[in-house]
């Protein structure tokens, strides 16, 4: 029978020919991601823990190269009590052998487990964060799990999965007037808008539980660059979807060849043609314009048009969202010889070490500085409100992170507006909301710009 | 006898326990006495093992705190008995050992002093006069709430495997 993406990947993950919405299989996933959480994980398994050594020598279930841990969350440590949950993980870290541990400075834990090869297509990934549905970009079933569940999986090795129902949403490109330079062409973008544009536009038609505990297939989409991918499936979870996910094709594979990983270490997994979807969605990227949500919930989509005028505080490129080579590179193809506003901060917060040395080659990070820009760590920064450009009451944050709940970013009095990079580019040139069209880049800066 | 708690759609984890005390109470007698406070201010003191939840749709909407299907389980519920779930909610509650029943035909035909009876093995519930099923549990799931969690379970395995 044909079959989804979800059903064939958790059969072949569960020893099944094949599985069914709403059955629940054991499967042995190939990662498990934790973070800054890491400690209170594992302190649920102490006792389990004992003395041992390492996952071998405890027999644990899970391979020691499974455990993928990244501090992220709150680096360096903002406080005396962050920097002893860091040590206490450090010191799991090295008694229990696990391989993968990357320290403070790599990288938003997302981004680390792209680009260092973690995440491949074919994939079974948890994590013990909701945003670990990012590497569907690259073909991945990945899914976040709560502690509780992270500390058994460590134990075993294994967990239980419901099988999700699919939601099929076709992407169809027209003949789409773009940027107009040959490499900036191939967005397949109208100008001024990106995919950020796109996924806050489905989540806004959708809802915030349009998708839940569903898996939603992207198809059509191999006009978008893997960066772009990346931006969509990391906001899955904000339609309630517990995966989201992309075909993998020639571009997946550039990519991974560009990381150094081998063609025959991964085997791709795709739906099939006639596979039954509890929902069928077709979106003309001609038809989408540059959006941005306002606080306080993710589908509270609106056109950038109906918010201009609004004053911003605070600007933030950056997170797991937005915060690649790519984005500082179009930001910097509109801030380039320009200031940002009196009364306007701007931030950046590369989503990984590697990003940022790309950013800075590319001269993207200089001209934002230029610009009057503030060069945080690579990490979670203000996304999560824990240090770093938490906001006052009465403040506003156009960001391009990907969640505005009330207080995310530290403060209940504050707001949150969410938006691409290149509205909050030409934002905090403005000091308030600004359509991104009204600062398109000029011809010099194009070529280094990409939607 | 099984006392039936009926409740209707949308019950959210706020309903089910106050984000007031996400971080103060994180044991089973710490969130027990505010159980419920906010949706039905008689259930904590007057819940009794064994006894049903029976709601509408969308039941643990809302945060990922995980207290709510802490409370309902130390509180001895045998089941809550749904129309739909919130994804979040679902997982929580397997995870804690709470059984979860979804089947909005046993919410629709209950009526007020309908004996409510669950077969979780066989997959069936009686509402009164009235025989329902929904999907069969796997035995999986099922060993995970007899076990009383997630936890508990995976150590009960590695123990077997030893
Ligand atoms: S950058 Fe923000 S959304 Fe991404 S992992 Fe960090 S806190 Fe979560």
């Amino acid at each position: 029978m044909a079959q989804t993406f979800a059903e064939k990947i958790l059969a072949r993950k569960s020893g099944r020919d094949e599985v069914r919405p709403g059955e629940i299989v054991i499967v042995r996933p190939d990662r498990l991601l934790s973070h800054d959480n890491t400690a209170a994980i594992v302190g649920k398994i102490d006792a389990d823990l004992g003395d041992r050594t390492d996952f071998r020598a405890a027999k644990m279930g899970l391979s020691p190269s499974a455990h993928v841990v990244v501090l992220d969350h709150v680096v360096p440590a903002a406080s005396q009590k962050d920097a002893e949950n860091h040590k206490a993980i450090r010191a799991y870290v090295g008694r229990c052998g696990v391989e993968n541990f990357f320290d403070v400075g790599v990288g938003v834990c997302h981004q680390v487990m792209v680009e260092k090869g973690l995440a491949l297509p074919g994939m079974l990934v948890v994590g013990s964060d909701s945003h670990t549905c990012m590497y569907g970009a690259l073909g991945v079933f990945s899914t976040g799990v709560d502690r509780t569940e992270a500390a058994a999986l460590i134990l075993t090795g294994e967990t239980w999965l419901k099988v999700p129902e699919s939601i099929r949403i076709d992407l169809r490109t027209g003949a789409v007037p773009t940027f107009g330079s040959p490499k900036v062409g191939l967005s397949p973008f109208l100008t001024g808008v990106t995919a950020k544009d796109l996924i806050l536009s489905i989540i806004g038609l959708l809802g915030a539980d349009g998708a839940n505990y569903q898996c939603v297939e992207f198809h059509g989409a191999g006009g978008l660059s893997i960066d772009q991918r990346l931006t969509v499936a990391n906001m899955g979870v904000e339609m309630g979807a517990k995966a989201a996910v992309f075909a993998v094709d020639r571009r997946t594979q550039e990519y991974l060849d560009s990381i150094g990983v081998a063609r025959d270490r991964y085997e791709p997994v795709w739906a099939d043609e006639d596979a039954e979807y509890s929902r069928r969605l077709e979106i003309d990227l001609a038809a989408i314009g540059p959006v941005v949500a306002k606080p306080h919930t993710v589908d509270n989509v609106v056109p950038v048009e109906e918010v201009e005028g609004v004053t911003i505080n605070q600007c933030l490129l950056g997170a797991c969202t937005n915060g690649r080579a790519s984005d500082f590179e179009l930001a910097a193809s509109i801030l380039r010889g320009k200031r940002i506003a009196r009364g306007t901060r701007l931030l950046l917060a590369p989503a990984s070490r590697e990003e940022l040395r790309k950013s800075i080659a590319s001269g993207a990070i200089d001209a934002l500085l230029a610009a009057g820009a503030t060069l945080l760590p690579t990490g979670c920064g203000p996304c999560l409100g824990a240090h770093q450009g938490v906001l006052a009451p009465g403040e506003r944050c156009l960001s391009t992170s990907n969640r505005n709940f009330k207080g995310r970013m530290g403060c209940a009095e504050a707001e949150i507006y969410l938006a691409s990079p290149a509205t909050v580019a030409a934002s905090a040139i403005e000091g308030k909301i600004t359509d991104p069209r009204k600062h398109l880049p000029s011809p010099a800066s194009r070529e280094r710009g990409r939607g | 006898m099984t006392k039936i708690w009926r409740y209707g759609d949308d019950v959210n984890t706020d309903m089910l326990f106050p984000g007031k005390y996400t971080y103060s109470c994180s044991t089973a007698e710490q969130i027990l006495p505010h159980l419920l406070e906010d949706l039905d201010p008689a259930f904590a003191a007057g819940v009794r093992p064994g006894d049903i939840l029976l709601a509408g749709k969308n039941f643990g909407c809302g945060s990922s705190r995980e207290q709510p299907a802490l409370g309902l389980k130390a509180a001895g519920v045998e089941a809550v008995v749904a129309k739909s779930y919130s994804r979040i909610f679902y997982r929580a509650a397997i995870n804690q050992g709470l059984l979860l029943v979804e089947c909005p035909e046993a919410v629709e035909a209950y009526r007020d002093g309908d004996e409510v009876r669950l077969d979780a093995a066989a997959g069936t519930i009686a509402v009164g006069e009235r025989e329902f099923s929904f999907p069969i549990l796997p035995p999986e799931i099922l060993a995970i709430r007899d076990a009383g969690g997630l936890l508990p379970y995976a150590r009960a395995k590695l123990r077997s495997q030893s």
